[in-house]
């Protein structure tokens, strides 16, 4: 608020050209008193992540024995020496995931910080939020963290304000000669991780709030997805990346002039979850790590990219295929032109005529516009490109050096060599058989020697069963609404619902995107709530059963037992702590206002949600994690994970580090190692899924709980690992905990173990002294 | 000695201190015999990694017969072990593992004790990579050795790179060589 007073005279004197500036006034119409934590800086919930970080003490598996980061380096860091500034490895590698985070919180806020600024120019500072039926709780992370309820875009600045200044310190942090403690490193990470989920959540409700998108329906309607889901007759836009604003105005454009008869809108990776959430025409092509593969194919006629996790060489594949590329953003402008403010007719005529490979349109207006306009010009000028014949792929693989260096280049050796040896005969069985375990990355293409353009070797193994292929995806429906969780609160709390499984994150999977499918529906079948976004939630859409149904279309998408809820893009992954903060604030009535604390400590005792990020790939998918790990939930990654340099992993032999405090008498008392690790990267499916299974105790469970959660973990195990688990004398407390039908042999094990009833307490669980309620 | 010490996988470049290649089955072997309390860690690829007695797995229980080791099998690869009815196996998963060896008080998976030596085979290559990254880094005095077909430069010793035939002939000696001293 801004006042001027062009002259005020009073007892103290006569004031001319008077200006008096107040910051924001936060409306108090919020009834909730201010929580202890409101804005926490750097510092404020150190203590908090100390405690989990006792526990779970960072395993680090250096990427890199070097640091590089300053010119009094390289320095060999290598076991116990220090660097130049005195740094140790574990400070390193921390100070690594810490970068990292930072990278991806940044990204999430930069992405909000985007489309906020716009939306404002738009729909202005006073559009309202509402963003979810049956629901009072519209910004949960935003309510814990910064104590506000915003009601209105302007509100979201003030998050939005708060996260960015943040981040600046964090990443300060990480200068030569500053933080030296590899556990205050770590806290700092889980600091990115939270301010991650204020961001994300900011940018999903704003465009919720703004752009029509689905206000957490669970019976969304259906979308396509897939290669066959294009119709190639049209002229083809293919909008990569993250940020749907570009796209909301091809959209838009399309509908204005009557132009969905004659251009087909397709995305890959979160615009397209987005674009679909907007207007459900518009095709959802296939995760991130479909771009070589979907350009390969040639079918698109012109390329729009904004944000995020596109490939950086997109102008060179766009020149390959004959057409434009149109950047819309900042922060991937990829050399291109500026032609914001030149007229559409000379921008659409360079592109079309081909004497410009690509523009750079900061404004999403024109973007639809030009897009639309160019398409339409591109597809009836340009000779289609037509990818090899079967003929010319066996001709160029007989010319195959045997060298090897396709397969050492591939993240998961797959046999390259071996099926490009197979294709020169004319048998193109093994190069179809790599196509849905390849992750598009193309590093194979890069360390060819004769250049053969493995990828599209791979399409046409495959071409058969993929080019037609098509499957459906309930689109996503953002966040869950309080009724529902009012609805679920009790059972999960309880374990009576053994818990909510979220997969999310990229598609860099050791085995393929089916593995998805195949963990969501293990869980699905045994009544877990599963929640998906991003890639993960499009890579489980493509697996059918016998009866040809995807579990889109074999499980419901409300948020209940045996659900399977699309929530979105990467920024929708704020609606899942979003939920877990619910279930502690609406359905246990702790205060959530600016109380980080108490409500991560109630989610890591009572909540049973694991996180499951098996294709995690991104600095993004870092801080995603690192969000859920403050906040008490634990996170499964895949092997590929593992190169986040370091897991989270409790010692469940440790009975020391088990100790929890009863709030009911204030003596500290054994638990049992639950959740057993707060981060772990799995080898293979088949342990992620049992550990999974593990992850979803709590000390809070009730005896009816815990023998539902065990029987499960046991049920995975004796099917994965051919036997009962050997640890179950942690998770068993009492007999009741026992599974009625697994009695006589769960108590065999605990015999020859040694355990004895009450030994792990049941209690009021809480980590933290001041939520003791009485003291013995 | 260069084009033996090529990567397992490209850009996974070792850092300044880096594994010795073992150039003979011998000296893998003598290595072995001479360990105290060594540990052979059998990872997820076994089944899929074909050798001379059929697969890793078959080789594992070779190698567990001479009764020179302590073999855990990592992630969900037990189910193997115990469709061939070996036994004695432990299974522990990969992290789990690497998270306890590079403790010095951690007394095993059958509580006789620390080890000394951990033999690995049968792993995702860029996994044992890490792992050996972290003991390298955080548990210096453990020593490890890396059985499979390509370079692991965070091992202390490593096979190099060679033919997969080479490599299976290399593999049986060193079985072979063991059961001879046993």
């Amino acid at each position: 608020m801004k006042l001027k007073i062009d002259e005020l005279s009073s007892t103290l004197g006569t004031f001319k050209g008077l200006e008096i500036e107040v910051g924001r006034i936060y409306d108090e119409e919020w009834e909730e008193p201010m929580g202890p934590t409101p804005f926490p800086s750097v510092g404020t919930l150190r203590s908090w992540d100390r405690k989990l970080l006792d526990r779970y003490k960072p395993f680090y598996m250096p990427f890199c024995d070097l640091c590089c980061l300053c010119t009094f380096g390289k320095c060999d860091l290598t076991g116990d020496k220090r660097g130049a500034c005195g740094i140790t490895m574990a400070a390193q590698q921390s100070r690594i995931v810490l970068l990292a985070c930072c990278i991806g919180a940044s990204t999430h806020c930069a992405h909000a910080r985007h489309m906020l600024d716009h939306l404002i120019e738009e729909f202005g500072r006073d559009a309202p939020i509402d963003v979810a039926l049956n629901t009072n709780v519209e910004a949960p992370n935003i309510r814990l963290v910064c104590g506000i309820k915003p009601k209105t875009l302007r509100d979201l600045e003030d998050a939005l304000d708060y996260v960015e200044t943040q981040l600046v310190q964090l990443v300060a942090a990480t200068h030569t000669g500053q933080e030296g403690d590899n556990i205050d490193f770590e806290s700092k990470a889980f600091h990115a991780g939270m301010l991650d989920h204020v961001a994300m959540e900011v940018a999903d409700i704003e465009q919720i709030a703004t752009l029509g998108m689905p206000k957490g329906i669970p019976d969304t309607p259906m979308t396509e997805l897939g290669f066959g889901c294009i119709d190639s007759s049209k002229a083809v836009i293919m909008c990569i990346g993250h940020n749907v604003l570009p796209s909301v105005d091809i959209i838009d454009y399309l509908m204005e002039n009557r132009l969905f008869g004659e251009v087909e809108i397709g995305g890959l990776c979160c615009t397209a979850h987005d674009n679909s959430r907007y207007d459900k025409r518009a095709k959802v092509i296939g995760p991130i790590s479909w771009q070589l593969r979907y350009l390969r194919s040639g079918i698109p006629d012109l390329i729009v990219i904004d944000e995020q996790c596109l490939r950086t060489d997109i102008l060179i594949e766009a020149e390959k295929l004959g057409v434009p590329v149109i950047a819309t953003s900042e922060k991937s402008m990829m050399g291109l032109p500026e032609r914001t403010h030149d007229p559409p007719d000379e921008i659409v005529a360079d592109l079309v005529e081909g004497r410009a490979p690509g523009a750079l349109i900061i404004e999403p207006k024109k973007v639809g516009e030009v897009a639309v306009r160019t398409v339409l010009g591109v597809a009836v000028k340009r000779k289609k490109y037509t990818p090899p014949t079967s003929e010319e792929i066996i001709e160029m693989a007989q010319h195959c050096r045997n060298c090897m260096e396709c397969v050492r280049a591939c993240p998961n050796n797959l046999p390259i060599m071996e099926a490009v040896q197979q294709a020169s005969q004319g048998d193109f069985k093994f190069l179809g058989e790599i196509y849905p375990l390849c992750v598009g990355c193309g590093r194979c293409e890069s360390a060819c020697p004769e250049d053969f353009p493995l990828i599209t070797f791979f399409n046409k193994g495959a071409e058969e069963r993929t080019i037609n292929e098509k499957f459906p995806m309930r689109v996503g429906r953002g966040a869950v609404q309080d009724v529902e969780i009012r609805e679920v609160g009790r059972a999960i709390v309880f374990g009576e619902i053994p818990g909510i499984v979220a997969l999310v994150g990229c598609a860099n999977y050791p085995q393929g995107g089916s593995d998805v499918a195949k963990i969501a529906e293990e869980f699905l079948k045994r009544r877990f709530i599963v929640v998906a976004t991003g890639c993960a939630a499009m890579d489980l859409a493509m697996v059918r059963d016998e009866e040809g149904q995807n579990l889109y279309e074999k499980y419901p998408g409300n948020f209940d037992a045996g659900g399977l809820v699309n929530l979105g893009s990467c920024v929708s992954n704020a609606h899942i702590t979003g939920a877990a903060i619910k279930i502690a604030n609406i359905f246990a009535k702790r205060p959530l206002r600016a109380n980080y604390e108490e409500i991560a400590d109630y989610v890591y005792n009572r909540v049973g949600a694991v996180g499951v990020a098996w294709g995690a790939m991104s600095q993004k998918a870092a801080s995603i994690a690192s969000g859920c790990w403050r906040l008490g939930i634990p996170v499964v990654v895949g092997p590929h994970g593992a190169k986040y340099r370091r897991n989270l992993l409790g010692r469940k032999e440790n009975d020391e580090d088990w100790m929890t405090y009863d709030a009911r008498t204030g003596k500290q008392v054994y638990v049992g190692p639950v959740p057993e690790h707060l981060f772990y990267a799995a080898e293979t499916v088949e342990e992620a899924m049992v550990m999974v299974a593990k992850l979803s105790m709590r000390p809070n469970d009730t005896s009816k709980g815990r023998a539902v959660k065990l029987s499960h973990y046991i049920d995975l195990h004796k099917k994965y690992y051919g036997t009962m688990p050997d640890d179950l004398h942690y998770f068993v407390r009492r007999d009741a905990d026992l599974p009625f039908t697994m009695k006589e042999e769960i108590k065999v094990i605990l015999e020859d173990k040694g355990w004895k009833e009450g030994d792990i307490a049941i209690l009021d669980p809480t980590l933290l002294d001041r939520l003791v309620r009485r003291r013995e | 000695m260069s084009a033996r010490m090529t990567l397992g996988q490209t850009a996974e470049i070792a850092g300044p201190k880096k594994a010795f290649v073992i150039s003979k089955p011998v000296v893998a072997a003598s290595m072995i015999k001479r360990a105290k309390r060594p540990l052979l860690v059998v990872g997820s690829k076994a089944v899929d990694v074909k050798t001379e007695d059929g697969d890793l797995v078959d080789t594992a229980i070779r190698l567990s017969a001479t009764g020179k080791f302590s073999v855990v099998a990592t992630a969900h690869i037990i189910v193997e072990f115990l469709k061939r009815n070996a036994e004695g196996i432990h299974s522990m998963q990969m992290m789990n593992l690497g998270d306890r060896l590079r403790d010095p008080d951690w007394t095993g998976l059958d509580g006789k004790g620390a080890y000394d030596l951990i033999v690995f085979m049968g792993t995702i290559y860029y996994l044992e990579w890490l792992v050996e990254s972290g003991l390298k880094n955080f548990a210096s005095d453990l020593r490890t050795v890396s059985l499979n077909r390509h370079y692991q430069p965070n091992a202390h010793w490593s096979l190099g790179t060679m033919p997969e035939g080479q490599w299976r002939e290399f593999l049986d000696e060193i079985v072979t060589t063991l059961e001879e001293e046993n």
